[in-house]
């Protein structure tokens, strides 16, 4: 994301130094969907706000994110938005007046992305909020959207229409995975609204709260066929969920105060070189990396960049093991701590004493199962001093 | 999952090595099973690509399909897949049994097992079925009378898991999970490279070490159906276009068609190895007490099923009736309360989970009066008293009445509950003594026995009577029309 010029001189310029070189990543609702999913995670905080490309620094770190794109997929989702975009998006208005039966009058459709020149995001944004106020048209294509995340402005470039039924505007979402008789993937679909409900929470910041409709629209194909098939999603509580984990994330500013000034990602681009080789030393930019505290948990491995290297670096929490396993181990966030407490190696504090008690049953319970097999009771000092 | 679970999970990751949660071996695992392992194209919806599959793990059957999004080569890939499935279910034989009413009821001996990799893999094999089961023989896209039959199949298949305790169809990366804790999380549990790493890693590897080598998918190509997405870009891209081209000039279309076959093909093997390497670990486990009778249930399913197709001929609808819908969800419900039972009657590990959480207890008989007469009544009767001391927490009230795995057929009422350091449950018994007033031996636990007993049983609930189609409530929509699938189903758009 670019920061607009209404923010904190010296954090711009700390966050560039951050980012270093490289050209900056800008948010989108998918980006922000994962930053709120996990709002604990300072170390993607920085780097979203910084907008540092994560994929290439985890490959520099040498643990390349898994996530990559088939071009098949990426030519359907193309090969079907472009379908439903033709003729000033005539499919589109066919299926919210026929489908979902919505009183659209003849709508005009706008591409907010048509602009001379190569305006910043803010003089985008700008020109997207002068002409929704405008109900000139009703169909509005590449808004530019912006809202408040850890006390900054971020800019999305949502690939989304928005129209104007009546009085509020309406969230259209096209996405080509298929519904099948009336069912789609449930995994996907709440994807899709998580994403839909920062596209409304966005809007609302431009428009105002009453102007958008919690009910947004999302355009898949239908059954094995290209045709393209309407359905509403009330993304209200996805939407509560997001305000409150966006709510939760700390000020940038205020992480930026726990940081080194001279920290930076920069991986040192050859500059006559055409191939984009980094010099910068991984070591150091792992050291660079783990200055900012990351909370790693197996669901950053579909959402975040950097999932193989936090979890590399985490071992020894119990979060690595999933959100039940931490729940059923009574919240103890340690593996060596769980150990040592269950074998009776650690004596707990009070608070974990409950947490304890669970552990001993288990440990008694298995023994009388297994035999008396002989439970590991290594000796760990650090998590010792702690828990005794 | 469990404390318990949990506990076998940082044990496990201590360890770097899978721990066991299960002691017995909770699902069946036929002679002679269908491995399937389907591939699909990235971003379309449900395009086979490929697929393995076989009951043989010597002499698999590899199909690809050149161009996805091609209507007709997804019908012929769907017919050559028939061409495996059907000979395999045609070995399972049909025959009757004469019910208590007269009718003839059909049976099966022994039922086909599908083996797919994971939950995804369900999901699109749910899908070729749905795509599949409308389609006609004659008409406009006709297709061979294959097509339509195995599509009915893989939809019964491919509704199996979500019947709990039923086998017919096994989802391994589940299965192994139900049976082994892993040092990861359950999301990372569903890669059958890495999971498997966990249990079985290879010689002189730990299993943390394997499940990390199993997430490089150059090592490991995923086990599908979707594909590793650099394959897609690098190598498949290429040669579905160039398969295209060849076609279009006429020139060498059967050598890279073949070489298209040789790539996919490495992309199947080693999850087709994996398969059976789960099968074995899966098999070495001594099977639970009641997995034969779980099976007998799901040869019934099936024997019920193949009645139902050939007498009728049909497609099953795309949805159920309301009458079916609320059959179908008691039955489930009834099939889980089952399924957990008998799962912890099976097993000492499964049961410490109840007991974790006060549905059971287990302790030793401190204090027994095995011929105990109640003579209050108007008959005497013999209700012998015993009293358990355990050290599990008890949360049962007198009055409650309680099963014993190893006397399945007794009740035992609790009369009173001594809470203390070791707590002492009495307890009276009636039912599985016989009719005199001294009981067999071994009917009463004896004292210093170890007893376990458990607020669940394994009683079989009648269904109760849900009305007939025909005279489904107006609250529920009233009476369907007869089932005749609509031939908009068999003319569908396509693509
Ligand atoms: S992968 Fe790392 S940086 Fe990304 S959200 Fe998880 S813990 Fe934070």
């Amino acid at each position: 994301m670019t920061g607009s010029g209404a923010q904190v001189p010296g954090t711009e310029a700390r966050l560039a130094r951050i980012r270093g070189r490289a050209m900056p990543k800008s948010h989108n609702a998918r980006t922000i969907a994962a930053l709120a999913s996990n709002p604990g995670c300072a170390r993607r905080a920085i780097m979203d706000a910084a907008g540092v490309d994560k994929q290439r620094l985890a490959a520099h770190l040498g643990y390349p994110a898994p996530f990559g794109q088939s071009r098949f997929a990426l030519a359907r989702g193309n090969a079907f938005e472009a379908q439903l975009k033709a003729d000033g998006a005539a499919q589109i208005l066919h299926l919210l007046r026929e489908n979902l039966g919505l009183p659209l009058e003849q709508a005009h459709y706008i591409d907010l992305d048509d602009v001379g020149g190569n305006p910043g995001m803010d003089l985008r944004h700008a020109r997207t909020r002068q002409l929704l106020a405008r109900p000139e048209g009703t169909m509005f294509d590449h808004p530019v959207l912006r809202l408040q995340v850890g006390g900054r402005h971020a800019y999305l470039e949502p690939d989304l229409i928005a129209v104007q039924v009546g009085e509020a505007f309406r969230i259209v979402e096209i996405k080509s995975f298929p519904v099948i008789d009336g069912q789609a993937d449930g995994g996907k679909v709440a994807a899709a609204a998580i994403q839909s409900a920062v596209y409304v929470h966005a809007l609302r910041d431009l428009v105002g709260d009453d102007k958008v409709h919690h009910e947004t629209i999302l355009i898949c194909p239908k059954d094995f066929s290209n045709q393209p098939t309407a359905q509403r999603l009330d993304v209200r509580k996805p939407l509560t969920v997001l305000r409150r984990q966006l709510s939760r994330l700390t000020r940038i500013e205020d992480l930026l105060k726990l940081l080194p000034e001279d920290l930076t990602f920069d991986l040192d681009p050859d500059p006559d070189d055409k191939t984009a080789t980094h010099r910068r030393d991984p070591e150091t930019l792992k050291d660079a990396v783990s200055q900012i505290d990351a909370r790693y948990a197996p669901g950053c491995l579909s959402t975040c960049e950097l999932c193989y290297f936090c979890r590399a670096k985490s071992s020894g929490q119990t979060a690595r093991l999933g959100q039940q396993a931490l729940e059923d181990l009574g919240g103890l966030d340690s593996i060596p701590a769980v150990l040592g407490l269950a074998s009776g190696a650690l004596r707990p504090s009070p608070e974990r004493a409950e947490a304890t008690a669970v552990l001993r049953q288990v440990v008694a319970l298995r023994a009388e199962v297994f035999g008396r097999e002989p439970e590991p009771t290594p000796a760990y000092p650090e998590v010792m001093g702690e828990a005794v | 999952m469990s404390a318990l679970t949990a506990y076998a999970r940082t044990l496990a990751a201590e360890r770097q090595i899978a721990q066991p949660v299960a002691s017995v071996r909770h699902v069946h695992v036929s002679d002679r099973p269908l491995v399937f392992v389907p591939l699909q194209l990235a971003g379309e919806a449900n395009a086979p690509l490929a697929a393995i599959v076989g009951s043989d793990r010597g002499t698999p059957t590899v199909l690809t399909v050149a161009e996805p999004r091609d209507r007709n080569q997804r019908f012929a890939f769907i017919a050559d897949l028939a061409d495996v499935i059907l000979p395999y279910i045609e070995g399972y034989p049909l025959g009757t049994r004469e019910a208590k009413n007269g009718n003839l009821v059909p049976v099966a001996g022994d039922a086909p097992q599908l083996i797919v990799p994971g939950p995804a893999a369900v999901a699109f094999t749910r899908l070729l079925g749905r795509s599949a089961r409308f389609r006609r023989t004659d008409g406009p896209y006709a297709v061979p009378a294959t097509v339509p039959l195995v599509g009915r199949w893989l939809s019964f298949y491919s509704e199996r898991p979500e019947v709990p305790g039923s086998s017919l169809t096994l989802v391994v990366t589940d299965a192994l999970a139900s049976h082994w804790a892993t040092g990861q999380s359950p999301e990372e549990d569903l890669n059958l490279a890495s999971i498997l790493g966990w249990i079985a890693p290879p010689p002189g590897m730990t299993g943390a070490e394997a499940a990390l080598l199993a997430e490089d998918p150059v090592r490991c190509p995923p086990a599908g159906p979707a594909t590793d997405p650099t394959f897609d870009n690098e190598v498949l891209e290429g040669l579905i276009k160039a398969v295209r081209a060849a076609r279009l000039t006429g020139g060498g279309s059967g050598r890279i068609r073949h070489a298209l076959t040789e790539e996919l093909r490495t992309q199947l093997e080693p999850t087709w190895e994996r398969m059976w390497q789960a099968v074995d670990l899966l098999r070495a486990l001594r099977p639970g007490d009641h997995v034969a009778s779980r099976w007998e249930r799901d040869c019934s399913a099936f024997a019920r099923y193949a009645d139902w197709a050939r007498a009728t001929g049909l497609p099953q609808p795309k949805h159920d009736g309301a009458v079916q819908a609320s059959r179908r969800l008691w039955d489930l419900e009834e099939d889980q309360r089952r399924f957990a039972a008998e799962r912890a009657y099976d097993d000492p590990l499964v049961m410490a989970e109840h007991r974790m959480s006060g549905e059971a207890f287990a302790g030793t008989v401190a204090a027994a009066e095995p011929t105990r007469v109640d003579a209050s009544g108007r008959r005497r009767v013999l209700r012998p008293r015993i009293t358990v001391e355990t050290g599990d927490r008890v949360v049962v009230e007198p009055g409650t009445v309680l099963t014993s795995p190893a006397r399945t057929a007794q009740e035992a009422r609790v009369i009173s509950v001594e809470a203390g350091e070791r707590t002492l449950v009495t307890l009276e018994l009636q039912k599985g003594m016989g009719q005199s007033l001294t009981p067999p031996p071994g009917s009463v636990p004896e004292l210093g026995e170890r007893v376990c007993y458990a607020t669940f049983n394994l009683g079989y609930q009648r269904r109760p009577e849900f009305p007939p189609r025909e005279e489904t409530p107006w609250t529920h929509g009233g009476p369907p029309a007869p089932y005749v699938p609509p031939d908009e189903n068999a003319q569908e758009a396509w693509s």
